[in-house]
């Protein structure tokens, strides 16, 4: 029987301390590392765009660290995460080479596709991260064919697909989850819920805006969750991986979140108000948010300029490895293309 | 030590912009993410923010400013060491030596036939059975292959293509999937990112129309997208072309279309021996596969070599007919009817060569080329539309690579420019036909 559960079951556990069982200090600090890398490499990228260095389309992640830190947490050896254009935090969150990714971004042979992808197009099947894919929806598709594979394998696996509230409307994504639940594919689908596809709210494209009520009808549960608090993304995946895991099928949750910056670097949001904006980044920032667990936790702002300035330096180093880097070399364009047939 | 905040590019497009306002003034401390100016360009108000920390030491370009150049310093800002550099170095960008568009060839490592050996038995089967026999081998061979699509597995394929493959290798390996092309296409291209190896069949190639988004852009333009990392070795199969009084929206031929996609190789056998050979090596390419087949051909008979494992190599056309006079090319159904031509044809002494094209992609014009030196005539018969198709291609290259060779103005038969029609007549006028053939033969022949 679907479930569609509401936040508050999760939210705010162990809020007293700041840390519960679920949840040690040395987690919360990690996950504090994890988010503010990715926000400083986005704020970077954004800074590399508008010197020009980086081309083409260009989605940041801002906002929306909490999801894909938390649930890479839960994430096992093995496991594999799939998603769409807005790719960045989750390859940072996943552990690629922070390097390798500003250097796709600017287009350079020290990118993770060898500078042929893009924003849009990295992959890495070292960590698990299966792109990185320009489609809307393509990757729901693609990321329950991952975990066709799982269980072809009997490998115990779990794949994550990750979508947003605009794709949630592709037809694909309904052919997807009907197969998952019919087949018992060990998937979890995770609805990044950040208000806007592109500039239409989801009150003016979705007749359903509880998405985690999306899979009703295929009999698949879901739940809403805070997607701006990390330990709760963290409980709702664990909770998830273990319904796929164990034979279930598919798991849906939907994170509610928002983007602080456009749709990509080319969109000034006007169809959002500033306070709007504010209003969130005031009250709901998963960063501000993981700082008062760390806070109640003991921790206190002075013990974090540590992490600060390695996530500094960090970022430094990939924006410097992302201009320095060499652009592919001419040959490159031929390469790639197709594989040589080894019989 | 200071560094200059530059006025940054909102777009792929942007150029300059106005500096509508600034929301700091000098002396003022900023953190990264803080607003700290508005700039308008024709089209967008955007917010410009700090991307570290610091004072403001000076404004350099005064709010309402207009027409300032991207890049331009706007404002210097006293950081701390360690933030960010002031410009961005320049880069180096060496003028790329011009480079020879010598569009690689996928090729097979092997490009000769198997060899026969003299006394090898030769048996009846029909192309329906070696498309089976090849899955099922393949399927015995490796264990990562298996198979998807509707009705392949308890109603044994919806023209029995996959009989006796769901009792042999189980509902694990024969998978029967809902009417979802779009979503099992993608599921397919899925499973092989994740290294299985997945036939995917569809009822038609016209259902497919719903899933070519994931055959080309998932599919056949992954790996190159990840710099070589994610491979998609999977087969998409099933008929295509025109049947029978279907009317158009079942009719169609989509050689051309998947032939225009780099990634993919596009394979069209015309006889049992080939739909056998070539599916087998199609499901042991690491490459994304389109293995177009011909409804009205499953049912016909063949001899066929009575060998283990007969593998043909992908990209190489077959010379099925010798002879002198005029090159005919074609492919799948076509080759046949193009036989029947050549037949006719030397009936009134015109000697013609008939090539079997087999692969669309890579497309084997070398082969054509030598024909045509030797007939300095060609014909090529489809059956799809003329215009962008694949005899258009074929007739391209034969005039770059061999224009001083053709001593007639090359013809195409294809489908009239038209969806094909349901009433009898209408269909037989609208489709090639072997009259055609022999006629367009007769033309570039000048009889």
């Amino acid at each position: 029987m679907a479930r569609a559960r509401k936040a508050e079951a999760s939210e705010g556990k162990g809020s007293d301390t700041g840390v519960n069982a679920f949840v040690s200090k040395e987690e919360l600090l990690k996950f504090y590392q994890s988010m503010l890398l990715i926000r400083r490499f986005e704020e970077r990228a954004g800074q590399l765009y508008g010197m020009g260095l980086i081309g083409g389309f260009c989605h940041l992640y801002i906002g929306q660290e909490a999801i894909a830190v938390g649930m890479q947490s839960i994430s096992s050896k093995g496991d594999q995460i799939i998603t769409g254009y807005r790719d960045h935090g989750h390859m940072l969150a996943a552990g690629m080479d922070p390097r390798e990714v500003m250097a796709e971004l600017t287009g350079r042979a020290g990118g993770s596709s060898r500078g042929k992808g893009g924003s849009m197009h990295m992959f890495d099947i070292e960590t698990g991260f299966y792109g990185g894919h320009g489609i809307v929806g393509a990757q729901v598709a693609l990321g329950t064919g991952l975990a066709l594979a799982n269980h072809y394998k009997g490998n115990g696996n779990v794949s994550y697909a990750y979508f947003g509230d605009g794709a949630a409307n592709q037809g694909q994504v309904y052919e997807s989850f009907n197969m998952a639940q019919l087949w018992k594919l060990p998937v979890v689908y995770v609805i990044e819920n950040n208000q806007y596809a592109m500039g239409t709210s989801v009150e003016r494209s979705a007749s359903e805006t509880a998405f985690h009520k999306r899979g009703v009808s295929f009999r698949i549960p879901g739940e809403e969750i805070d997607g701006m608090d990390v330990v709760a993304v963290r409980e709702a995946g664990a909770r998830a991986r273990e319904h796929a895991a164990s034979g279930q099928g598919p798991y849906i949750l939907e994170m509610k979140t928002y983007r602080y910056r456009g749709h990509s670097m080319s969109d000034p949001a006007k169809y959002r108000t500033k306070e709007e904006v504010d209003e969130v980044k005031q009250t709901r920032d998963p960063i501000d948010h993981i700082k008062e667990r760390l806070a109640k936790a003991g921790v206190t702002e002075d013990d974090l300029k540590g992490i600060d300035a390695d996530v500094k330096r960090i970022v430094a180093e990939a924006a410097e490895f992302a201009r320095t880097s060499p652009e592919p070399d001419p040959s490159e364009l031929y390469t790639d293309v197709y594989l040589e047939a080894a019989q | 030590m200071s560094l200059d905040i530059l006025m940054p590019a909102l777009s792929p497009t942007m150029e300059e912009g106005t500096l509508a306002k600034w929301l700091v003034k000098e002396g003022d401390t900023v953190k990264a993410g803080d607003v700290i100016a508005e700039i308008e360009t024709d089209k967008a108000t955007m917010e410009v923010e700090a991307v570290d920390e610091g004072v403001v030491e000076a404004i350099l370009i005064a709010a309402g400013s207009e027409n300032v150049k991207v890049n331009t310093p706007i404002a210097r800002l006293a950081g701390e060491a360690g933030a960010a550099p002031s410009a961005p170095a320049p880069v180096v960008v060496e003028a790329a030596a011009p480079v020879v568009a010598t569009a690689p060839v996928a090729s097979a490592s092997n490009f000769a036939d198997p060899e026969i050996p003299a006394g090898t038995p030769m048996k009846k089967i029909t192309v329906r059975d070696a498309l089976r026999d090849a899955m099922a081998e393949e399927m015995r061979r490796d264990d990562r292959v298996f198979l998807m699509g509707e009705e392949v597995a308890q109603y044994q394929g919806a023209y029995k293509v996959s009989r006796d493959l769901l009792q042999e290798f189980g509902d694990k390996r024969v998978i029967d999937t809902p009417i979802t092309e779009h979503g099992f296409a993608g599921m397919g291209v899925g499973a092989a990112m994740a290294g299985l190896k997945p036939i995917v069949e569809f009822m038609t190639w016209n259902f497919a129309m719903q899933a070519i988004d994931h055959i080309i852009n998932s599919a056949a333009k992954t790996l190159y997208m990840s710099g070589g990392q994610i491979k998609s070795s999977i087969v998409f199969r099933g008929p295509n072309g025109a049947a029978s009084r279907v009317g158009a929206q079942h009719s169609q031929d989509y050689a051309a279309w998947y032939g225009n996609v780099p990634g993919l190789k596009v394979i069209a056998p015309y006889d049992a021996a080939d739909a056998k050979g070539l599916l087998k090596a199609a499901i042991r390419d690491p490459n994304p596969i389109v293995f177009l087949e011909h409804e009205m051909m499953y049912g016909l008979e063949f001899d066929i070599p009575d060998v283990e494992d007969y593998v043909v190599p992908i990209g190489k056309a077959k010379v099925r007919r010798e002879g002198t006079d005029v090159t005919l090319v074609a492919y799948s159904r076509m080759v046949g009817f193009c036989l029947k031509a050549a037949e006719a044809l030397a009936a009134e002494g015109i000697s013609a060569e008939v090539i079997d094209l087999r692969t669309i992609r890579p497309m084997d014009h070398v082969t054509i080329l030598e024909s045509v030196k030797k007939t300095n005539r060609l014909v090529t018969a489809e059956e799809g539309w003329g215009p962008m198709g694949v005899g258009a291609e074929i007739v391209a290259r034969i005039t770059e690579h061999g224009f001083d060779y053709l001593d007639a103005p090359p013809l195409r038969v294809h489908q009239e420019d038209v969806p094909l029609p349901y009433a009898a007549n209408l269909e037989a006028l609208s489709l090639p036909s072997v009259d055609k053939i022999v006629k367009a033969a007769k033309t570039v022949c000048y009889r």
